[in-house]
């Protein structure tokens, strides 16, 4: 056992946080908010140069092999600066469905796009009715000679509107999940950005008899609930990892505050109510983190993590919620407002909450594994 | 960064494990439900622990850590760590929290040659057990407010005064004792530490009982008590910087995870195996999400303690000062909502102590009331708080 981090770890992590800190500032973060396509092309070829979109993938597919301890360092750094882009859509929901579940073809044409810079990419997998389970994927995909027909509509998907590619699970007439590969600029392929509580590029894509040839199949015909399965339980590690990272700038920006804010003669962190509060986030912060690490490590060394991925994902997003709340309130009105910042973690909160599974999706998830395999 | 264990330690571990689950077979009944209360509570619960408590001191097992000059082997942190667990798991004694965990790590730091030599190899030994006598009446969580005094005449020091909460006074053998030695002083300042034998006269012992009867904790009265020079701890009206330092030894706290996982398992058990209203339990969404909450909170807790402990371990105390009020605090807090949560789920049978009908012996019932005086010993959790505020969000502290 050794709880310390690499040298290596160390510098990556500095290297993260200096480089977010320079280029995407909390007062950039909301310009882009308000653009149309939600993220900068100049900021996400600077992330591809720094190596952080290939990180994950083996070298033959243009990457650096990475540990998934790594990742979760980018994706904390990630979330204290309340970075937009499409990272999460593509590199962790489509590039890891690809890397799990894909074909050696696929994995060698696009994983490279990916890394470069070149290829951003969309997952399309929740529909109007809201469920994260792949066994509630309706969205007709019916043979047709050579191709396969798609119909129907999907919501919440995230970055569809600066996508060049999606990935869409779909039902096929035997009823099993197959997952496609989808030009974004297909004529028949509707999408437009849905109004959220994030500001984020979460989207409505609507398929009118969409074809698509069965040589975009991401692996084989029906293995799409598997593998969006496998993506997910490691998606949701990185989500909660960013959670983390927002957790983070939560406390540090309002211990800030705190010290400086006055009110009857004093700094307001010197009333034990505050001090109080601000303990509580300290202690659900401190918690989450260290299992945070614990369960990446469990991913790098090749240990069944599921029930933990899903345990530590329903806890962050309550710890973010809470401790995003806290740091509002101890701010007071100026925590109520768009030009302060604190509010921006606020609604970040709420939006990383959905990705990868809310909270009652996973206690179901750890309680039907508990029931299976004990605690130990 | 990596939590693998070697195999020597998965073979540690097993040895462990073997071990408790064959020794507790014997172990009375009380030791079912909780491993403090079962100890001081009753002679059966104190003869099983005396016995334990030799066979742990012979194989070395809760010294492993302790410098080798000690006679521990320095053991690294992460065994002591797994032994730790596996004795809580098993709800085990025949370990002194007070001599092992708390008075022979200041001893260590604080003591003269002579009184290492002295102290030391008993606790060492398993040969005696200690209480400490800090808290008073009108001294609590404000515990530099303590006025029991010990006035120096000649090669001696001469006690009067009351300390109370006492855990174990009426079973120890010795108490580290914390008084005013020179009353011209105020608060942290003037006072001293001191190594007191229970025997000695004037020292009277007079029980409290907890809520459900237990008698656990006591009062104890000083009456012109004669303490010899050479028991006084480190500088005299210094003692303030020794007991700090071992309040830190109380709040390391890996072993109460271990426990409440038991707890769990237990429970999961039950909720599979009980039916209600015609359906097991485990069907009802409410239990179901009630059980996955403890379990994320039984993780997450486990590895804070862990990091602690392995900050502790490179003498990393600035980062685990906060770090040990956290886990004292997420761990009794915990262990509270565990109760109250299996309580709630057992419905009408969780309020039974040992009785046939009682859900897992009554453990949770016990647990509902003992889980609350967890969270004041020790130091309360608004204070735990308090501390989390000043040092780890770095808040200021008004006078
Ligand atoms: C089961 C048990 C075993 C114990 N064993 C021992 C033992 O072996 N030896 C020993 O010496 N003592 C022991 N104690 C005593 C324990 O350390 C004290 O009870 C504890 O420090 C609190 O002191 P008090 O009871 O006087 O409560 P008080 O200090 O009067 O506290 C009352 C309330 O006020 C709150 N409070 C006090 N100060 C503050 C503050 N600054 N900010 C916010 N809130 C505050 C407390 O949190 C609490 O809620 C034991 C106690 C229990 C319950």
């Amino acid at each position: 056992m050794n709880l310390d981090f690499t040298s290596e770890h160390e510098m990556l992590k500095d290297a993260a946080t200096r480089f977010l800190t320079k280029e995407c500032p909390y007062a950039r973060v909301k310009e882009l908010e308000e653009s149309q396509d939600g993220y900068s092309p100049e900021l996400w070829q600077k992330t591809a140069e720094l190596g952080w979109l290939g990180l994950l993938f083996p070298e033959e597919y243009g990457g650096y092999a990475g540990q998934f301890v790594d990742m979760v360092i980018i994706q904390e750094a990630i979330g204290r600066a309340v970075y937009p882009s499409p990272f999460f859509s593509t590199i962790l929901q489509c590039g890891l469905t690809i890397l799990e579940g894909g074909t050696e073809d696929q994995k060698k044409d696009l994983l490279p796009q990916i890394a470069e810079g070149s290829l951003i990419m969309a997952l399309a997998q929740y529909e109007e009715d809201g469920s994260y389970y792949p066994q509630d994927i309706n969205l007709k995909a019916e043979a047709q000679g050579d191709d396969y027909i798609l119909s129907g509509t999907k919501l919440f998907v995230m970055d569809a509107n600066v996508a060049h590619k999606l990935i869409v699970a779909a039902k096929t007439d035997n009823e099993e999940v197959t997952l496609f590969l989808v030009d974004a600029n297909d004529p028949n392929v509707a999408i437009s950005k849905m109004p959220t509580i994030g500001k984020d590029n979460n989207c409505e894509v609507i398929f009118n008899d969409v074809k698509v040839p069965k040589a975009n199949i991401i692996g084989s015909p029906g293995n799409g609930k598997e593998t969006l399965e496998k993506m997910n339980a490691k998606a949701a590690v990185a989500k909660a990892a960013e959670i983390v990272g927002g957790c983070k700038a939560c406390i540090d920006i309002t211990a800030e505050y705190a010290k400086q804010r006055e009110q009857y003669g004093k700094p307001i962190g010197g009333f034990q109510v505050i001090q109080h509060y601000m303990a509580n986030m300290l202690l659900e912060y401190d918690t989450t983190y260290n299992y945070l690490y614990r369960v990446a490590c469990m991913i790098d060394e090749g240990e069944d993590f599921a029930r933990d991925a899903s345990a530590l994902k329903a806890c962050a997003n309550e710890v973010y919620k809470f401790i995003s709340e806290r740091a509002a309130q101890i701010h007071g009105g100026i925590g109520t407002t768009r030009e302060g910042d604190i509010g921006l973690f606020y609604r970040k909160a709420k939006s990383c909450e959905y990705m990868c599974g809310d909270t009652d999706f996973h206690y179901e998830e750890v309680f039907a594994r508990l029931l299976e395999q004990g605690p130990m | 960064m990596d939590y693998k264990l070697t195999e020597e330690q998965q073979a540690l571990k097993k040895e462990f494990e073997d071990f408790f689950r064959e020794e507790m077979k014997d172990a009375p009944p009380a030791y079912q439900k909780n491993a403090l209360e079962a100890m001081y509570g009753d002679d059966d619960g104190w003869q099983f622990h005396k016995s334990m408590q030799k066979k742990l001191a012979e194989k070395g097992w809760f010294t492993m850590a302790w410098p080798k000059e000690y006679g521990g082997r320095e053991a690294p942190i992460i065994e002591q760590l797994i032994f730790s667990e596996v004795h809580a798991y098993y709800r085990a004694p025949g370990i002194d929290g007070f001599g092992v965990g708390m008075f022979a790590p200041t001893l260590m730091q604080f003591a003269n040659e002579e009184q290492k030599e002295r102290l030391l190899p008993p606790i060492a030994r398993g040969e005696v057990n200690y209480c400490q006598a800090w808290s008073e009446p009108n001294a609590g969580s404000d515990l530099a407010a303590l006025t029991t005094t010990a006035i120096k005449e000649g090669d001696h020091y001469v006690v009067n005064g009351q300390k109370v909460w006492t855990t174990g006074a009426h079973r120890a053998d010795r108490m580290f004792l914390l008084a005013r030695t020179d009353p011209s002083q105020k608060r942290s300042s003037g006072l001293s530490v001191f190594n007191v034998n229970m025997s000695i006269p004037g020292i009277e012992v007079r029980p409290i009982h907890y809520m459900d009867g237990t008698h656990l904790y006591n009062e104890i009265f000083f009456s012109d008590v004669i303490i010899p020079e050479h028991d006084r701890i480190g500088p005299e009206h210094e003692g303030w910087k020794s007991t700090r330092a071992t309040m830190n030894f109380e709040r390391s706290s890996v072993g109460s995870y271990a426990s409440a996982k038991r707890s769990l398992e237990e429970l999961l058990e039950y909720v599979k195996t009980t039916k209600r209203g015609g359906r097991l339990l485990y069907e009802n969404p409410m239990v179901r999400q009630k059980l996955a909450k403890l379990y994320i909170d039984i993780e997450r807790g486990r590895d804070l303690a862990y990091r602690v402990a392995w900050n502790q371990g490179k003498g990393n105390f600035l980062v685990s000062a906060t770090g040990a009020s956290e886990s004292k605090v997420f761990g009794t807090e915990l262990f509270q909502r565990l109760a109250n949560f299996a309580t709630e789920i057992m419905g009408l049978h969780g309020q039974l102590g040992s009785s046939k009908w009682a859900p897992l012996d009554g453990v949770m019932s016990d647990a509902y009331q003992w889980s609350l005086g967890m969270n004041i010993a020790a130091g309360s959790s608004e204070i735990q708080r308090n501390i989390i505020a000043w040092v780890g969000v770095g808040l200021p502290r008004f006078k």
